[in-house]
């Protein structure tokens, strides 16, 4: 059996499309076995609701008069960059406030704007003859703004650590509060419903494909920075630590507050929740076996964040149904599980995105270039050296 | 044996007295300060929970209203903003009593006022902020 993306769009095109979330397509694989659950659907929906710490928007404000090329840009006294032109800039959603500190930073704005508040934009420049205004402070609504997007430069990564701590003081990480000596671990994967994870290959994600970005529309605009292939995987291609990752985009004037959501992790710093969520269809068995593999098939190593190295050891491999039991055993210790990324919303963006294809016929784009395949991606590491030994 | 807790005021001079000391000696009760904001020369505040008779529960109560303390029922609580919460969970992770749990099927997040220890855990681990401790 095997389906084409153009008979799938068809389908969707017509309202005729079978739809499922991964969990559902697994409870339906398990009922009726993977054959026919290949047959009978035609997409299955993903999502995730995890904090991306590499997640920020691109703005254009607009020009005053007289006009301003702005150098220096605070919004809520949260820097965004001024090395753009006049009137563009990014903001990073780890920013933090200049006042506020990290209860305030770069995603606490994006959310302001999403929902609908006005935020204190304040600029300065040193003055040029095209721009000769050196300063301004006025208040913009996301409504204002001529383009605003998300550019998100990782996002959905493929599979995460669960991270313990054997020190002997609590660590604050971005990983949440880490008790000492094994004291909880914490994890954060959507597991069965992780985009990444029900398409381990990369077979149907690629760069084009259309997303769920925070609840707007978006596109797969590259691979994710430090997307890494070359992880070790499972008996059916899944692999067990992060791998592969995302770049995305999408309009920030049809995102929604209900799936972005500003995030501080004590001692840590400013981040952001962010809903991704991807629509893969059914080509064939293999891919179907795949869509089918639940909680208790996923699996996620284990690392000690007590060791503060690149390479933290590995301190054994669960699976997703384990740690949402909550609690693993590591080192023959029994350990309370908690997570970081939100299941009731991954389900809610799956569902959201299930609502999109077969209601509002949102149809699916076959890459248009495929995002690096285990051996073709190389992961670097920052090398402390002098010019002199390059 | 009964358990209750209590919400004490304490005058500015009488904040440093040992008061747990005499409940466990002179009223047999096992006190549990839960939280405490006690500063010298300034009204302090207790969260205190007893484990006692029931009528020495009243003696103590009294000793402790005749040395000028406000003795009322615990009205201490976790304050869990649900507009605010997005249900990730994390604050079940730093909670070693599990007075907090995410229930994944319901996707509902239950607090169990019995088990809190009222260690404030939760509300630093909270990346929304969305708990806050009353007291
Ligand atoms: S205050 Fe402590 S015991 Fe109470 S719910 Fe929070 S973490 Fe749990
Ligand atoms: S950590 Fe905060 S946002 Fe997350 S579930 Fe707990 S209360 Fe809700």
């Amino acid at each position: 059996m095997s389906k084409s993306w153009e008979e799938i769009n068809a389908r969707i095109a017509s309202g005729e499309a079978v739809v499922l979330t991964a969990e559902e397509f697994g409870a339906l694989a398990a009922d009726e076995g993977i054959k026919t659950a290949a047959r009978k659907v035609d997409v299955v929906t993903t999502g995730t609701f995890g904090p991306m710490c590499s997640s920020g928007v691109v703005l254009n404000f607009g020009h005053s008069d007289p006009p301003i090329r702005m150098a220096k840009i605070t919004l809520n006294d949260v820097e965004a960059y001024g090395g753009l032109a006049a009137v563009d800039t990014y903001l990073g959603v780890t920013q933090p406030s200049s006042v506020r500190g990290i209860e305030y930073g770069g995603a606490h704005v994006i959310e302001d704007l999403l929902r609908g508040r006005a935020v204190r934009l304040r600029a300065s420049s040193p003055g040029t003859d095209c721009y000769p205004r050196t300063e301004i402070d006025t208040w913009v609504r996301l409504a204002d703004l001529n383009q605003a997007y998300f550019f998100n430069p990782r996002n959905a990564y493929q599979n995460y650590a669960v991270a313990v701590n054997s020190t002997d003081r609590a660590l604050h990480t971005y990983m949440g509060t880490l008790l000492p000596r094994l004291g909880n671990a914490t994890y954060s994967s959507a597991g069965a419903l992780s985009p990444l994870l029900n398409d381990p290959l990369y077979r149907t994600i690629g760069i084009g494909s259309r997303v769920f970005v925070a609840g707007a529309p978006g596109f797969v605009a590259w691979q994710g920075t430090q997307h890494n292939p070359d992880q070790p995987r499972d008996e059916h291609g899944v692999p067990v630590a992060s791998a592969g990752t995302l770049a995305v985009i999408a309009d920030l004037k049809q995102a929604s507050a209900e799936y972005f959501a500003a995030a501080t992790f004590t001692g840590y710093g400013t981040s952001a929740f962010v809903g991704v969520g991807v629509p893969i269809p059914v080509l064939d068995e293999d891919l179907a076996a795949t869509l089918a593999l639940g909680d208790a098939d996923l699996q996620a190593t284990v690392i000690d964040y007590g060791v503060p190295r690149r390479s933290r050891p590995s301190v054994g491999r669960v699976t997703y149904a384990q740690l949402r039991s909550g609690w693993i055993e590591i080192e023959g210790k029994k350990v309370q599980t908690g997570p970081i990324s939100s299941l009731p919303k991954a389900r809610a963006i799956a569902a959201e995105l299930k609502r999109w294809v077969a209601e509002e016929r949102f149809t699916l784009t076959p890459p248009i270039q495929r995002l690096p395949q285990p051996g073709e991606a190389s992961i670097h590491t920052l090398e402390i050296r002098t010019e002199e030994a390059v | 044996m009964p358990r209750k807790r209590f919400d004490l005021t304490f005058p500015p001079r009488q904040a440093t007295k040992a008061i747990t000391y005499h409940l466990v000696k002179d009223f047999d009760l096992v006190p549990n300060i839960l939280r405490a904001a006690i500063q010298p020369g300034q009204e302090g505040r207790m969260l205190l929970e007893l484990t006692g008779r029931k009528e020495d529960f009243e003696a103590g109560i009294a000793f402790l209203e005749a040395e000028g303390i406000t003795v009322s029922p615990a009205a201490s609580d976790i304050r869990l903003d649900e507009e605010t919460c997005v249900l990730c969970g994390l604050c079940t992770a730093v909670c070693k009593p599990h007075a907090l749990e995410l229930a994944f099927e319901e996707g509902v997040l239950h607090f169990d006022k019995d088990k809190c220890v009222y260690c404030e855990a939760c509300v630093i681990a909270c990346p929304r902020r969305a708990i806050t401790l009353s007291f």
